[in-house]
């Protein structure tokens, strides 16, 4: 029964969070526009040279991602403080890991619909043709997602609640998901660009065990940052 | 406030001159005897010299990491305050060799292969473990409440620790340039004996220098215990 109940509990974290973010727009909108802006940015950074930018696509789509992302989950905590409820969430009955799967689950919407428009938009500014399986495509990529959503939830619980949460933030996280980041960098890589080597496969497998590593480490640890 | 805070324990044992003297005496002369005993390496030449002072900081950088990841454990599960002091003191003498590290490093680089930098395995982690050792200083320094401060950077310091072999293990994957590293058994006597006294000697340093740090640390931790309870009017303000 008690599981049941911390699924309900998270159900509910997440209807929350993603009602809040449906009734503003404004942030979601936000967040993707920034994206958009990145990727110009770095499509001028990078060149006219239509070779160059395809070569380093994958690499502008991750950052674009990242960057973005990273306002999102100090965002998805600062809506809490406003009026002490996340006092109110860690006083409600249940575990807290439960709290930290509902945050989790619905910044992965969050970012997972960012990244699809960023990825689209990406695509067609870095004349990259949309490859035949793309829905392989997104399949790796929300692995991707789901190692930097789980990091970056997990720091931003600390993060959010101290000074200079702005810079602290990217501070801790950014060296943290250099692993996710390479792997899924050049997972993407090898994906639009073809796989001669044979390399995608071991790429994809071990973003997906960094992804369970990271998961079990920041539920684990969930517990100690949030309760105090 | 934790369980076990720090004023049940009463002053810390203070560092001791002598031995933050002698580290420094035997420094000083271990790097004088390697120099003077090693000969021009085969292929190297004197370029070899760094050996001497590179590989050590680079140990005492993970031995110091090391240190940071037992006392975080630690303090998460006794909630001793000493543990949480003990890793900060640890994370900032750490973070210094693994700066010494890299700069000392790109001195030998530049040189031997020709770049300051190169992007392989070694090189990067240890770039990203500096960077992970800054980022814990970073949040020490961004957080006032001490029991909080202490639970989140211990649960960073443990994270940072864990991630530390898979960034290698990644960028090792992605591309990978350094030379094996060296083992004792390789390298030939004449070399090794003044390699294993500088690695004594830097051991001995980093040692003192975290005691040093510690008992700083200790001391700041009383003062604000005091501070606090005589806020809340308690009679040890």
């Amino acid at each position: 029964m008690a599981f049941r109940d911390d699924m309900r509990r998270i159900r509910a974290i997440v209807w929350k969070d993603l009602t809040t973010e449906r009734r503003s727009k404004a942030g979601f909108n936000s967040v993707v526009s920034l994206g958009v802006t990145i990727l110009v940015l770095f499509g001028l950074a990078l060149g006219p040279d239509a070779q160059a930018l395809r070569d380093a696509a994958a690499g502008a789509l991750w950052l674009a991602v990242l960057f973005a992302g990273v306002l999102a989950f100090n965002r998805s905590y600062q809506v809490e403080l406003d009026g002490g409820a996340l006092e109110a969430l860690l006083l409600y009955p249940g575990a807290r890991w439960a709290i930290f799967a509902g945050k989790l689950i619905a910044n992965l919407i969050f970012v997972s619909l960012m990244l699809v428009i960023v990825v689209a938009v990406g695509l067609v500014l870095f004349g990259v043709r949309v490859p035949a399986q793309w829905p392989s495509l997104l399949g790796l990529m929300m692995l991707g997602v789901v190692g930097i959503v789980a990091l970056g939830t997990f720091y931003a619980a600390m993060s959010s609640r101290s000074r200079a949460r702005e810079v602290l933030l990217p501070l801790l996280l950014y060296p943290m998901l250099i692993p996710v980041l390479l792997a899924a960098m050049m997972a993407t890589k090898l994906f639009l660009s073809g796989d001669l080597m044979n390399e995608l496969g071991t790429w994809v497998s071990l973003l997906g065990a960094f992804d369970v590593i990271f998961l079990v480490a920041t539920f684990l640890a969930f517990e100690y940052v949030i309760e105090v | 406030m934790s369980r076990n805070d720090t004023t049940q324990f009463g002053p810390p044992r203070p560092a001791p001159a002598w031995l933050g003297w002698g580290a420094l005496l035997f420094f000083l002369f271990t790097q004088v005897y390697a120099v003077v005993t090693s000969p021009a390496d085969a292929m190297m030449g004197h370029l070899q010299k760094i050996l001497y002072v590179h590989v050590p900081s680079a140990w005492v950088t993970f031995a110091a990491f090391g240190v940071v990841l037992v006392a975080s454990i630690h303090f998460l599960w006794k909630e001793d305050e000493r543990a949480d002091l003990l890793a900060a003191a640890s994370a900032e003498v750490g973070a210094m060799f693994c700066g010494l590290t890299l700069i000392q490093g790109m001195l030998w680089g530049r040189p031997t292969w020709g770049v300051w930098w190169s992007w392989d395995a070694r090189l990067t982690s240890t770039l990203v473990l500096f960077l992970i050792f800054v980022g814990y200083l970073a949040l020490r320094s961004f957080v006032e409440d001490p029991h909080r401060r202490g639970q989140w950077s211990a649960a960073v310091g443990i994270l940072g620790a864990i991630n530390v072999p898979i960034v290698w293990m990644s960028v090792r994957w992605w591309r990978t340039l350094h030379q094996i590293q060296s083992d004792p058994r390789e390298v030939a006597p004449v070399f090794l004996r003044g390699w294993l006294l500088n690695v004594a000697a830097f051991s001995l340093i980093a040692v003192w220098f975290i005691w040093k740090r510690y008992e700083a640390a200790r001391y700041e931790r009383a003062a604000e215990h005091a501070a606090q309870a005589a806020a809340l009017g308690g009679n040890n303000g």
